[in-house]
């Protein structure tokens, strides 16, 4: 959907041509993470907007955007509600879920609490295996260093295979940084490498089965080794959003996917 | 702490559910009875084979539980509980 919006974006622009050329696009970038680490709050740093924040988890049950500008290029952040997994099934589960499935943000940001990192990367890993588009934003080091826990940065960067940032958004600490890792990421001045979580051979002997047949249905538009491994787990929502979207032969894989599970 | 588990189902062999962990105790998961999204969700929670687990608080009556798991405090309800399996630490 990116490149369709931007191209409707640019023509609908008008007018201001120039300006629309001298800026290129504008990104859009997706706040994701687990409930209560503070994405709405790097939002808010980041747009100077005044979305509601709370120290509780489930406080942002819809999607909020609002937008800023870094060194000239215009971003529209979109700011989900947490959620553990992107498996899962709670409606603001569902919302966070749909949008960075479906929705394609340019660059994905996964906002994780430094104090319970460990719980955190589940959902890195499986943001990771969609897009290679992300940046980590390690959230709250000022609560994990009263509580002595000491993060290394460059090694878990090496590991993950995408930027890392340390913020204490509450105090505006590390926002420089993470605006330049969004814009990096975004321009593509750098690629990621993101680690693919290797499965077992059963798994893997099917995916590499199905896989092609997804692609052919779907081309590039979305991640074909994502999506054949939500086949194999008979992943309704999924399905129904692929079905949608190209009518006619998916039943088959389903089949392919029940029958290779069995 | 010698302490006898007296509603245990599974008596021997210091495996048990994770429901009949007494308070303060902790224990690690070995596998979960349960399949589809529930299994998903658990997992997601950071229940996988491994997870070292440490009863925290018990409800008046028994039901749901608070477990410290991977650094969170998560409460589960008897049903759930009941459906992850765990080996005792330090028995």
């Amino acid at each position: 959907m990116g490149l369709i919006y931007r191209f409707w974006g640019n023509s609908a622009a008008g007018g201001s041509v120039k300006k629309v050329i001298q800026q290129k696009t504008s990104y859009t970038i997706a706040l994701a993470g687990n409930p209560n680490t503070g994405k709405s709050t790097i939002f808010n740093a980041l747009t100077g907007l005044n979305q509601h924040t709370g120290n509780w988890p489930g406080k942002t049950v819809l999607r909020a955007e609002g937008s800023y500008n870094y060194e000239g290029i215009a971003f529209n952040l979109v700011d989900l509600p947490g959620t553990y997994s992107l498996l899962a099934n709670s409606v603001e589960e569902q919302v966070a879920r749909d949008y960075l499935c479906f929705g394609k943000p340019d660059t994905t940001v996964v906002v994780a609490d430094a104090t319970c990192l460990e719980r955190n990367l589940n959902l890195v890993l499986q943001v990771l295996e969609i897009t290679s588009k992300a940046v980590v934003c390690v959230n709250l080091v000022d609560e994990a260093k009263r509580k002595k826990i000491e993060i290394d940065a460059e090694f878990l960067a090496a590991e993950l295979g995408v930027p890392v940032v340390f913020t204490a958004a509450r105090e505006g600490r590390g926002l420089e940084q993470l605006l330049s890792a969004i814009t990096a990421v975004s321009t593509g001045s750098i690629i990621n490498t993101p680690y693919a979580v290797k499965y077992e051979k059963e798994i893997e002997d099917a995916v590499t089965k199905i896989e092609p047949q997804i692609r052919k249905l779907v081309g590039k538009e979305y991640n074909s080794r994502w999506l054949a491994l939500r086949f194999l787990d008979k992943d309704q929502v999924v399905i129904d959003a692929v079905q949608k979207w190209v009518t006619g032969r998916v039943p088959l894989n389903i089949k392919t996917g029940g029958a290779v599970l069995a | 702490m010698k302490m006898k588990n007296t509603e245990s189902v599974l008596p021997s062999c210091g495996k048990d559910y994770l429901y009949n962990l007494p308070v303060g105790r902790s224990a690690v998961v070995t596998s979960l009875n349960t399949e589809g999204i529930t299994r998903r969700r658990m997992m997601d929670l950071g229940l996988v084979p491994g997870t070292k687990i440490e009863a925290l608080r018990c409800s008046p009556f028994r039901d749901p539980k608070a477990f410290k798991i991977r650094g969170a405090v998560i409460a589960l309800r008897r049903e759930e509980g009941c459906q992850i399996l765990v080996e005792y630490e330090g028995d």
